[in-house]
């Protein structure tokens, strides 16, 4: 270490530190910028564009596609897939809370060994999985054959191509990045402090409300944007699962790339997209630093 | 209110680890109690039992004459200070005093009286607004009983709680808590492994080792009659020594202790049916003098041990010098003797002395 301070030349000389840190932020900001920055400029400037009758892209000026995007139709859709994302958030909260705080709870070894079962689905392809959720629930599939050989005899479930199915795989899709963030909040949680509230008095129930849900709240929070954000983004689960029949802003926006050939109207949807999740996020933020500065 | 605390016959086992062993217990109701004993001999287990964190293996335990072995901690009228504070680290001090008072639904108005009397009753007035990361080691100790002694439970359980206080503070907080024990009554059951903290807080000791109550008596009995080496040794110092019976009669027991040198203790003290035994006498309990007569003190002739050392080391500590004197016979003692001017006498590495030790203060310890 000393050896170290000393070969090196000293760094009093703020414009060479300035220029150090600039070179070793350089492969950052080139990976921002390409990444993030040039593609979101193209969609800004693509956003008040027109196109022509061959979809090609003209750059003129036009506010129109904003003006369309705000449209009744789409903002309903806007609003539809809003619905799932928080239903989908709020559904994964409440199955992912418990499995977090099983894992977080347990032994060290079977600890991990759980935590290695929420990550397993991630080893094969998401679509793989998606049709493998369609295999259980169309009219002949798992489901409907496990419910026919029950004694009761329940009939088919057509669940496929509904909004339940939609929500069935949104859910599934996301629950791990629910679970994930909740168990790192349950697994800080000091166990002496639940003994404090029950030594003071507090059944399970205010236990659970008072101290738990308080001091994992940054981990639902971070669980609830990772699940919110992309859930209202997708267009895979509601094209394969819903069949297309109960389209999300996901869909409409990719409908434009494609089908429709409209990159300008698409672009101006995804801009107001962005704007919707700078909000939520910043909301989420506030809601996080109130947290942080509380505890 | 308070209440008095039974354990009948608890074990709690880890796996195959005893913690605790075969425990009986009587604490009367608004006695201080102190649990003393040596880091894992099981203090905490004990009070956790108590508190309801952990259920009995075996065996009982009742409060205020009911039985709350598998109550639940909320159901028992009981309060711990924990060792490692727990304090919730998302409210303020205030919220964190108040939360007892929220769960046993007492009136606002009352709430904010007693969670501010608790407040400057730990000198954290002004602290309200504070969250226990903001606060010091000591500040959060202090938090973490005012929180457990503003419910006004029957018994408080308190593990080392003044473990972190520097030594002024640590006195004044003996003194406050021993004087707010008296005032309201409440039965303390307090863990600690300093003992003179046990000594100057408690109404009655007991010793743990390995989870075992090795000794359970007042401060005094604990001192003067220590009931077993671990016991003798472990509070205070102690001389220890080996020895073997050779005669009894009214008078006395006479032993042998392995150099040759022959002592004489109470005869009722030496139990019967027993050859050998581990005799115990504290330090400053061994009279140290040049002279014959001033070392015989003011002992009558036929109960007072006479023989001659040789001092080997000696440690001044200011009020108090500690002596190592080797008999003829090859025996080892340690002495402590009031300082040199207190007591007229210059000791010195190598000079010859006469040592007395009264019979009553050879105390023979029992054998596990
Ligand atoms: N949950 C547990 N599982 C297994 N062993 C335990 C458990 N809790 C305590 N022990 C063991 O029981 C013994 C007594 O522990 P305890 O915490 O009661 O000690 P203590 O007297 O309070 O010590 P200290 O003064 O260091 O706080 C220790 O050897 C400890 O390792
Ligand atoms: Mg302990």
């Amino acid at each position: 270490m000393t050896a170290g301070k000393e070969a090196g030349p000293p760094v009093t000389d703020r414009r060479t530190a300035g220029w150090r840190a600039w070179a070793l932020l350089a492969p950052m900001l080139a990976w921002l910028m390409l990444f993030i920055v040039v593609p979101t400029a193209v969609l800004l400037v693509y956003s008040f564009c027109e196109r022509d009758e061959l979809g090609r892209v003209v750059y003129t000026f036009t506010w129109d596609n904003y003006q369309r995007a705000f449209d009744p139709i789409y903002v309903r859709i806007f609003g539809r897939s809003i619905g799932y994302a928080t239903l989908t958030a709020a559904i994964c909260i409440v199955a992912g809370f418990p499995v977090a705080c099983y894992i977080g709870r347990a032994r060290e070894e079977l600890r991990d060994r759980l935590l290695l079962l929420v990550m397993v689905p991630f080893w094969t392809s998401f679509l793989i999985r998606t049709y493998a959720w369609i295999t259980i629930l169309k009219q002949e599939g798992l489901l409907n054959a496990v419910l026919r050989s029950l004694p009761f005899g329940a009939g088919p479930l057509d669940l496929l191509y509904t909004p339940v199915a939609v929500m069935i795989g949104l859910v599934y899709a996301y629950l791990p990045f629910m679970i994930l963030p909740i168990y790192g909040s349950v697994e800080k949680l000091d166990g002496a402090l639940i003994e404090a509230a029950h030594d003071l008095g507090a059944g399970p129930l205010r236990v659970f409300s008072s101290v738990i849900i308080p001091l994992t709240l940054p981990g639902i929070a971070a669980g609830t944007l990772l699940v919110f954000v992309p859930s209202i983004a997708m267009f895979a689960i509601t094209d394969l699962m819903g069949g297309a029949r109960v389209p999300l802003i996901g869909n409409v926006i990719q409908n434009q790339f494609t089908q429709a050939r409209d990159w300008p109207f698409g672009a101006a949807l995804g801009v107001v997209f962005m704007a919707l999740f700078a909000v939520t996020y910043w909301i989420l933020l506030r809601f996080r630093e109130r947290e942080e500065a509380a505890g | 209110m308070s209440a008095k605390v039974e354990l009948c016959g608890v074990t709690k086992r880890f796996g195959a680890f005893e913690a605790v062993s075969e425990v009986s217990l009587e604490i009367a109701a608004g006695e201080f109690l102190t649990l003393l004993g040596p880091s894992g001999c099981g203090k905490t287990t004990l009070l956790r039992l108590i508190a309801g964190f952990e259920q009995p293996t075996s065996g009982t335990i009742w409060l205020g004459g009911v039985e709350v072995t598998h109550l639940p901690p909320y159901r028992r009228p009981v309060n711990q200070v924990f060792q490692s504070y727990a304090l919730f680290p998302h409210l303020s001090v205030w919220e964190n005093v108040a939360f007892g008072l929220r769960m046993q639904r007492v009136p606002a108005a009352e709430v904010t009286d007693r969670v501010r009397q608790a407040l400057e009753l730990v000198s954290l007035a002004g602290f309200d607004a504070r969250r226990p990361q903001e606060l010091s080691g000591g500040q959060k100790q202090r938090v973490a009983l005012a929180r457990a002694l503003v419910c006004r439970p029957q018994v408080l359980l308190l593990d080392e709680p003044l473990s972190a206080l520097d030594a002024k503070l640590r006195q004044a907080m003996q003194l406050e808590l021993k004087r707010l024990q008296r005032q309201v009554g409440i039965t303390f059951v307090y863990v600690t492994h300093d003992q003179e903290e046990a000594l100057t807080m408690s109404d009655r000791i007991a010793i743990v080792n390995r989870g075992r109550i090795e000794q359970f008596g007042s401060p005094h009995e604990i001192y003067h009659r220590p009931a077993t080496a671990f016991a003798a040794d472990f509070i205070g110092q102690a001389n220890l020594l080996d020895t073997r019976l050779i005669a009894a009669d009214g008078s006395g027991a006479r032993v042998r202790l392995a150099g040759g040198l022959e002592l004489v203790l109470r005869a009722a003290a030496w139990p019967a049916g027993v050859e050998t035994a581990l005799v115990s006498i504290r330090p400053e309990k061994v009279h140290v003098s040049k002279s014959k007569s001033r070392a015989q003190s003011t002992f009558a002739e036929g109960e007072t041990n006479m023989f001659e050392a040789r001092i080997e080391e000696e440690v001044f500590k200011g009020a108090t010098d500690h002596l190592i004197l080797a008999t003829v016979a090859g025996t080892r003692l340690s002495a402590v003797v009031a300082n040199e001017s207190a007591l007229g006498e210059i000791f010195h590495a190598g000079d010859r002395v006469f040592c007395g030790l009264h019979a009553d203060d050879l105390v023979v310890l029992r054998v596990n």
